[in-house]
């Protein structure tokens, strides 16, 4: 494991070879609250980077000003070198609550992306039954999402991010509304998409195992007001079967670590 | 979180609904539906022949004064004239009704200047502007009209109002994160969320407007099926007046029928099978 924090101050963050996302001084209030303050941070291209952080630091803020859906106070987030205040082509969103439409089929869900970008129907639909196999929901092409269960639906919020081809993901405690099994093969699955996709993934979740098991970088957020405390790599050889990650001494480490650091905003 | 709500609603609704393969006659949809009628008719075969009033004809006499005026033309010329004027008054609260409440859903300004119509509307007793609009626009099928849509318009731009307003959020946020235009967002995201509270104001609405051209011909324009209520009132042909009224109550209802089953249809295909 690499602690990548070499400072408390706004400067010296070791610079990435090649940041995708980059998030200058973004500050977020909402009424008398401050849910963010001053965040600069770098998001590597083609990795997986977690926010973490308990309840009420922010996370989930800072995630949705990067897709575009919420309003910075003050600062920037630029992606790909330029300049962004709007949801963009090169970012895609995967929802905490699915947001999928109940009136419309798997097929037509995933392909929806598309549908709104105007893409004719043979050839959207052709795109949404690939990554509908992608994810492992092939056969669930004509069901609609009462049918699913909160796993499979997930899937289909994921394929439908999928198909629009962006550069970078923005998943939003994607696992939450999960149950714990299908979490954990979720979490396997993902794992493997990430080395056929070749994406940068942003994810928010809370759990601290979930986070060390599938990020490359760990952006730890402290509360009131969401700052950043600490920047985590752990180095865990993830080619591995996934089930010996769980037991990998370095996993059990980094996720005691963070624990300790967490430890004192939990109230 | 109001969609994963409603969707873990029809889950545990599913299986009430799989249970009609067990075949047992309580469970079957069609026969409970006929049977339903068959009991109607037979109280009121009953309660005719006792009977409860002389002015209460039974359900046998009913229905052959029903047959006899379709056969003499009475009934079909009243339905001619009535069915103008509300079929018209419904479409036109129906396309006036949904575009003025999902405008005022969507458009604040627009909200101030027009709910508080539509909700003193509501409220009054608005049978009591009928004579009103008769005095103003005569005995005409405006007036007719005019009295469908006062009853059938309020209910509609309310129920799309409410509706537009309650869409969930989160839908609205994944159209425009997968760069949806605002017209889209309205379009295939609003309105189809908003869909099934529209159609429950649309079913309201309706139902209204059938009130409303039936008050309009019993208080001031004696033509169609209120003239022909009125008439067989009038001359003690108490059967022919029940089959009358019976034949509007019939109507209103196949109408509702048919508005659901073009909701399923064509806005909410998930419901079909339910």
């Amino acid at each position: 494991m690499r602690n990548a924090t070499l400072r408390k101050g706004p400067t010296l963050m070791p610079e990435p070879v090649d940041a995708i996302v980059e998030v200058r001084g973004v500050s977020k209030s909402y009424g008398n609250v401050e849910a963010l303050r001053g965040i600069d941070l770098d998001f590597p291209r083609g990795k997986l980077t977690s926010l973490l952080g308990p309840s009420g630091c922010g996370k989930t803020t800072l995630l949705k000003i990067i897709a575009g859906l919420v309003n910075a106070d003050a600062g920037t987030i630029s992606v790909n070198g330029r300049t962004v205040s709007k949801p963009g082509p090169e970012r895609a969103f995967v929802f905490q609550d699915f947001a999928l439409l109940p009136w419309a089929t798997v097929l037509r869900n995933v392909a929806f992306g598309l549908e709104l970008r105007g893409k004719a129907a043979a050839e959207r639909e052709k795109i949404a039954r690939h990554y509908i196999g992608e994810v492992g929901l092939a056969g669930f092409e004509d069901k609609y999402p009462h049918e699913l269960s909160g796993g499979m639906r997930q899937r289909v919020g994921l394929a439908r991010a999928l198909s629009v081809d962006a550069d970078v993901l923005l998943l939003d405690e994607p696992f939450s509304a999960v149950d714990e099994q299908n979490r954990r093969k979720f979490q396997e699955d993902l794992i493997r998409l990430r080395t056929t996709q070749n994406k940068t993934f942003i994810f928010v979740t809370h759990s601290i195992e979930e986070a060390v098991y599938i990020s490359d970088r760990i952006v730890l957020l402290s509360p009131r007001p969401g700052r950043i405390s600490q920047i985590i790599e752990p180095e865990i050889d993830r080619s591995v079967d996934p089930d010996r990650i769980h037991r990998d001494k370095h996993y059990l480490d980094t996720v005691e670590e963070i624990w300790q650091g967490l430890k004192q905003y939990v109230d | 979180m109001a969609g994963v709500g409603t969707e873990g609603g029809a889950i545990s609704l599913a299986p009430s609904t799989g249970r009609s393969d067990a075949g047992r006659w309580q469970d079957n949809p069609t026969l409970l539906r006929v049977l339903s009628v068959v009991l109607f008719a037979g109280i009121w075969q009953i309660a005719g022949m006792i009977p409860v009033s002389f002015a209460f004809p039974t359900f046998v006499d009913t229905f052959t004064a029903f047959l006899g005026m379709i056969a003499d033309g009475s009934l079909p010329k009243a339905y001619l004239s009535t069915l103008q004027p509300l079929i018209l008054g419904v479409v036109l609260s129906t396309f006036l009704g949904v575009g003025v409440g999902t405008l005022c859903g969507l458009w604040r300004t627009g909200e101030w200047l027009f709910i508080p119509i539509f909700i003193v509307l509501q409220a009054a007793p608005v049978a009591a502007f009928i004579p009103m609009v008769t005095f103003i626009y005569g005995i005409g099928m405006t007036a007719k009209t005019l009295a469908v849509m006062i009853l059938a318009l309020p209910v509609i731009v309310l129920n799309t109002y409410k509706a537009v307003r309650n869409v969930n959020v989160s839908l609205i946020a994944m159209c425009q994160s997968f760069l949806g235009t605002r017209w889209q967002v309205v379009s295939r995201i609003i309105l189809p969320d908003a869909s099934p509270v529209i159609f429950a104001g649309l079913r309201l609405g309706v139902a209204a407007g059938f009130v409303g051209v039936v008050l309009a011909e019993l208080l001031i324009t004696p033509t169609g099926i209120g003239d022909l209520i009125t008439f067989h009132r009038s001359r003690a042909n108490y059967a022919a007046m029940y089959a009358t009224i019976a034949s509007i109550i019939a109507l209103s209802t196949l109408t509702l029928v048919a508005l659901e089953w073009v909701e399923t249809r064509m806005f909410r295909p998930e419901k079909r099978g339910a």
